[in-house]
């Protein structure tokens, strides 16, 4: 297999990152303009490769586009395979906004070259995660990112910083060690089928487990994942990590990386293990469900805006979790979709928080207060953004848990209506908090020795890295429709793949309501046809599955999705 | 030959007395050979020259032996893919792609070695040739564990390389401690070897052959119905192995040993050891004992467990960096011995593979620590590394690069090698051993890290406040005028700290350094503990050409394995 295209988009969205870190190591440490100005350089290039993939990107195709494989290590069956669908497309297009924004929003901080080396090779390290096609190549990415993050959390964080920095990786790291050996258990396993020792996505999609086999390998790789995004009883290293983290850390930490954790889930733990999804999915909603109340009613009880950021954040992913795991198709398009909005208003708030905190010198919620007097654009802003998360109708947020709760109530009912709970605490403590820093009476201001100290309002430039995402904010609110009518299609064919999976093995747990939201549109039932993981059992003959092209199959134009269904 | 030169040759003259000698294929032990010969040549030139020459002449030269070491390696090894194996001085020497890979370690460590030493004795002022030629010595007798088809010739091996690491564990008469290192291993190691002897005795009793091949034959072609005095001396002889690689519960003597010793040459040891070790350890399980697996597999299983899990768990609580890196080789030689348990020749790749990468992780760790330890190699708390990159940015990186590819980080040999011992693992369906593994190595982590994050955690405010711990006198002074007055480091502190504080406040002024973080940096500047004055950390031309090449190969092979992968698989194609 070659590359489809004449030009490796893909590839060059890894390299071109990596490469502005090579560039930036190369720059001596003096001239801080010059090392700011290349690593935003690279990072707004690998926007505009993003960008140009999302135009080379065919909607309504399920199957990974602009596949790229190289053999990379040959003897122990790794390849470069990069390739992109419905499901990381936005993921990638998120991480590519967020990046330049995080090197301007992330202020001014002693030794720059440093900093901005590792924030681009943490975004080589990102988009690498999410293109990849062979799973340990995925890990490979996925493991590198823990580098950067330590160091950026360690060298620039706040005062707890280097708890949180070991916390954080000793915890990812232990979690992804049961990953690794799920890892080479599973292509063993296959190389006992079949042969051939790979670690291709595509090819391992095909082995046939037993049912314990399928649950043991599923509980190994979401130990990884649930610990990366966090899962509720696997959190605890997030808030720490998320308070301590300097500003433009808090923004990738929350916005992106947390994305890897449910992406490695809808991507690998869907793709490879129906049956363990089918079988361990209600214990997944209520850990999801769980995240969301705790996340929330920890959020409601803190002092530290930053912190409450960071809950907030827990909660908004247990809905993502929940979405991945309620196995129909809204559910499983608005935890993809949701977990790009999440990454831009919670990128959006850091933001914000930071701000503040450059302004005031602390989290503390009782230390702010009156600030949208002084600075009215900025509380329109938080306005803005808080709503947004909160999931006011309009906004973006609004859209994805809609999708969520709505799918999760087809199957399981009373798992949308306790995640109800989360969406009623997100309004209490973001509007309280929303309250105290902009219009309540900060605390101490009656000591009349203490003149008001001024505030100052958003600058230009900070407005300048706050208004993109605003901006995309509202559009994904307004209309989400082209977006989602490019998840669509692969989150179809992976819902069908997990139905198919959950029928094929022993243990007679066909759950209805499976089948039942399998196959909605004509076009994701031809959809099928392609390699989506040989998800296509059902829907059509075994010769189509056999040829496992990775170009896409077309499609019949019949949208997928109307808008929010 | 010419006429005269075997009218000369031993054999000839030996035969006269009816001792029958076999050929000696000299091509064969080239590489020892070249080591030993370079050791003689080394000694000469020292025993000749009218005054002390500099470290450096001896350590050129042991580089230059090694390289010539390495190309003879080399050439065996495309002998060996060309011509196929071949056992040489009747049958007690080997050479197959495994044992020239074994010769090819070898080489590499020496060369190393000689740069990491060459700085470290400049430093500390020892001055001669022993060092070096004892290094070669015990190289030498490394591969001819890797290379020895003979239990004799193993013993031997072992002997040559042990002994000495004994004498180098106390090469540094200055201190009490390298003497009591040296103590410690040399008992604990006649102890092991005596062991090992005995085993080779029942083996011998046991099977009536001290050869590898013919005892694995007749293992093959015979039934052994009461295999006690077999299984007996299978033990003994993996005992030996164990006290050698530092396998828990052989383990007594790691972190002394490792402590006491002078920096690089527990750096070198630790390579040159368990190469030898393992080497030999591979051959004897796989193609002697092979159809002993079912009772060596389980022995194994539960060394290895036990080594993980001790070093891992032990080094967490260690303060002293050369103790905790004992442990960690300890962590190490259980991820080896995955690939040992295994018992397939995937498992041996995945050894040799380890093994390589260890090599030059341990190396280069250990230059680092013997440069940041400071003259008179005392300093190893992990408070000397405070700060360190504000101060030497590219020692503490390549220290951290070391650090992370022994904790297994992405893209560097260290997590190919951790991969490779796990894929063998479960190939041979160790599903726990391999899980128990990986756990290590995230406990691991945890110590790494530690380390690293005092190097780089630390503010650039930090490194003002200076303290010298304890040092020898006029060592630890700055240099300068202001060093010369007593007493050692007060002065230039208090200076420094107001430096410092002068500087918080510009950066405060610019607006560069928010209130809040210029609180924790002024907080954190109170409880400073002892930093190491920046004139003890010198660094010499040689350390850093050691750590461009240790840093170049795991950062280089890290990302782009294929080469050395397929070297360890071609080395075991014909094993």
């Amino acid at each position: 297999m070659g590359s489809a295209h004449a030009f490796p988009f893909l590839t060059t969205l890894v390299l071109v990152p990596a490469g502005t870190a090579l560039v930036l190591l190369l720059l001596p440490r003096q001239l801080t303009r010059l090392v700011r100005a290349v690593a935003l350089a690279g990072s707004i290039g690998t926007l505009g490769i993003a960008v140009a993939t999302l135009d080379q990107f065919r909607s309504g195709f399920a199957g990974y586009q602009m596949t790229s494989v190289h053999p990379f290590v040959a003897a122990l069956g790794i390849s470069w395979s990069l390739g992109i669908d419905g499901i990381s497309l936005f993921l990638v297009l998120m991480t590519a906004v967020l990046f330049p924004l995080a090197l301007l929003g992330a202020g001014e901080q002693t030794n720059t070259k440093a900093f901005v080396v590792w924030v681009s090779l943490l975004e080589a390290g990102c988009m690498g995660s999410f293109l990849s096609l062979d799973v340990l190549l995925f890990f490979l990415f996925f493991e590198a990112t823990l580098v950067p993050v330590y160091f950026l959390i360690g060298g620039w964080g706040h005062e707890r910083r280097g708890y949180a920095a070991t916390k954080f990786f000793v915890y990812t790291f232990v979690a992804s060690a049961v990953m690794l050996v799920g890892i080479v258990a599973l292509v063993f396993l296959h190389q006992s089928q079949t042969g051939t020792l790979t670690f291709s996505v595509q090819a391992l999609a095909r082995t046939h487990l037993t049912g314990a086999e399928s649950v043991a390998l599923f509980l190994a790789f979401t130990a990884a994942f649930a610990v990366k995004a966090p899962v509720f009883p696997f959190h605890t290293w997030s808030p720490d990590a998320y308070a301590e983290a300097p500003a433009g850390g808090s923004i990738l930490l929350a916005g992106i990386m947390a994305k890897l954790g449910t992406y490695g889930i809808i991507r690998f733990d869907l793709g490879l293990f129906p049956h363990g999804v089918v079988v361990l999915a209600p214990l997944l909603l209520t850990l999801g469900v769980a995240g969301i109340i705790y996340g929330g009613v920890v959020a409601a009880v803190q002092r530290d805006l930053k912190r409450l950021v960071a809950y907030s954040s827990l909660a908004h992913m247990g809905f993502i979790v929940l979405g991945a795991f309620a196995l129909t198709g809204e559910a499983l398009s608005g935890a993809v979709l949701q977990m790009v909005n999440h990454g831009l208003y919670t990128a959006a708030l850091f933001l914000l928080v930071a701000m503040i905190y450059r302004r005031r010198g602390t989290f503390e919620i009782r230390r702010l207060g009156g600030l949208q007097r002084k600075a009215p654009v900025m509380a329109a802003a938080f306005m803005l953004v808080m709503l947004a998360s909160i999931g006011v109708p309009g906004l973006n947020g609004f859209v994805g848990e809609f999708l969520i709760l709505a799918g999760t109530f087809i199957g399981h009912r009373w798992w949308a209506v306790a995640a109800m709970v989360g969406v009623v605490l997100a309004a209490v403590y973001l509007l309280w908090a929303y309250q105290q820093v902009f219009h309540g009476r900060r605390e101490g201001d009656e000591r009349p020795e203490q003149p008001e100290r001024p505030f100052k309002e958003l600058t230009v430039r900070e407005g300048l890295v706050l208004a993109p995402l605003l901006a995309l904010i509202v559009f994904l609110g307004v209309y989400p429709k082209p977006v989602l009518n490019r998840i669509t299609p692969t989150v179809d064919a992976l819902i069908a793949h997990v139905a198919a999976g959950s029928h094929t093995d022993t243990a007679p747990l066909g759950r209805p309501v499976l089948s039942s939201a399998v196959v909605r549109t004509p076009g994701s039932a031809i959809g099928l046809a392609t390699d989506v993981q040989g998800g296509a059992r059902v829907a059509v003959t075994p010769a189509v599955l056999d040829t496992h092209a990775s170009a896409p199959t077309p499609v019949s134009p019949a949208p997928a999705g109307k808008g929010i269904r | 030959m010419s006429p005269l030169a075997a009218l000369l040759s031993p054999a000839h003259l030996l035969a006269a007395n009816g001792l029958v000698l076999p050929h000696v294929n000299y091509t064969a032990i080239m590489p020892e050979l070249i080591l030993l010969g370079g050791m003689l040549l080394l000694l000469g030139i020292s025993a000749v020259s009218p005054r002390h020459l500099p470290t450096q002449v001896y350590a050129t030269a042991t580089a230059g032996i090694g390289i010539a070491s390495l190309i003879a390696s080399l050439v065996l090894w495309h002998d060996v893919q060309k011509g196929g194996p071949f056992s040489a001085v009747a049958r007690a020497v080997d050479i197959d792609g495994f044992a020239t890979l074994v010769l090819v370690l070898c080489s590499c460590v020496v060369i190393l070695g000689a740069f990491f030493a060459a700085g470290f004795l400049e430093r500390e002022q020892v001055q001669g040739v022993e060092y070096y030629a004892l290094a070669l010595i015990s190289a030498s007798g490394a591969m001819l564990m890797g290379s020895a088809n003979d239990l004799i010739l193993v013993f031997l091996g072992l002997e040559i390389l042990s002994i000495p690491l004994y004498v180098m564990a106390g090469l540094d008469q200055r201190r009490a401690a390298s003497g009591e290192a040296a103590m410690k291993y040399f008992l604990l190691g006649a102890f092991s070897s005596a062991v090992f002897v005995y085993g080779i005795a029942l083996t011998y009793g046991a099977t009536g052959s001290t050869n590898l091949a013919s005892i694995g034959s007749f293992l093959a072609q015979n039934v052994v119905v009461s295999n006690g005095v077999l299984l007996g001396g299978l033990a003994l002889l993996l005992v030996g192995f164990g006290f050698k690689v530092a396998a828990v519960p052989f383990h007594m003597w790691t972190p002394d040993v490792y402590a006491g010793s002078p920096t690089p040459a527990v750096g070198f040891m630790a390579a040159v050891a368990k190469i030898g070790a393992f080497g030999a350890l591979l051959r004897v399980l796989f193609s002697t004992f092979p159809t002993l697996r079912t009772s060596w597999q389980p022995i194994l299983w539960a060394l290895a467990i036990l080594t993980l899990l001790l070093g891992a768990l032990v080094a967490v609580v260690q303060r002293d960096v050369k103790r905790m890196l004992a442990y960690s080789s300890i962590n190490h030689a259980g991820f080896i011995l995955l690939g040992v348990q295994a018992g397939t020749s995937r498992g041996a790749e995945a050894s040799l593979y380890y093994l390589f990468v260890y090599s030059v992780l341990v190396l280069g760790t250990f230059g680092v620590v013997a440069v940041v330890g400071g003259r008179g190699d005392e300093g190893h708390g992990i408070e000397r590394y405070r700060g360190l990159a504000h101060r030497r940015p590219l020692l503490a990186g390549s220290m951290a690069v070391l650090l992370l590819a022994q904790a297994g980080a992405p893209f560097t040999t260290g997590f190919f090698s951790k991969l490779y011992v796990i894929e063998a693992s479960i190939a041979a369906h160790s599903y726990a051993l391999a899980t128990v593994a990986m756990l290590s190595a995230a406990i691991a982590t945890f110590f790494y890290l530690r380390l690293v994050f005092a190097m780089f955690g630390e503010r650039a405010g930090r490194q003002a406040s200076v303290a010298v711990p304890v040092a020898p006198a006029g060592a630890g002074a700055p240099g300068g005028a202001a060093g010369q007055f007593p007493p050692v480091g007060t002065l230039p502190a208090g200076p420094a700290v107001a430096s410092a504080a002068g500087v918080l406040t510009l950066e405060r002024a610019a607006g560069l350094v928010d209130p809040g973080r210029a609180e924790a940096a002024a907080v954190a500047d109170d409880d400073a503990g002892p930093v190491v004055a920046d004139a003890d950390l010198q660094v010499s031309p040689w350390v850093w050409v050691g750590l461009a090449l240790c840093v170049g190969t795991t950062v280089v092979l890290g990302i782009w394995p294929s080469p050395l992968v397929d070297f360890a698989r071609h080395a075991t194609l014909l094993f």
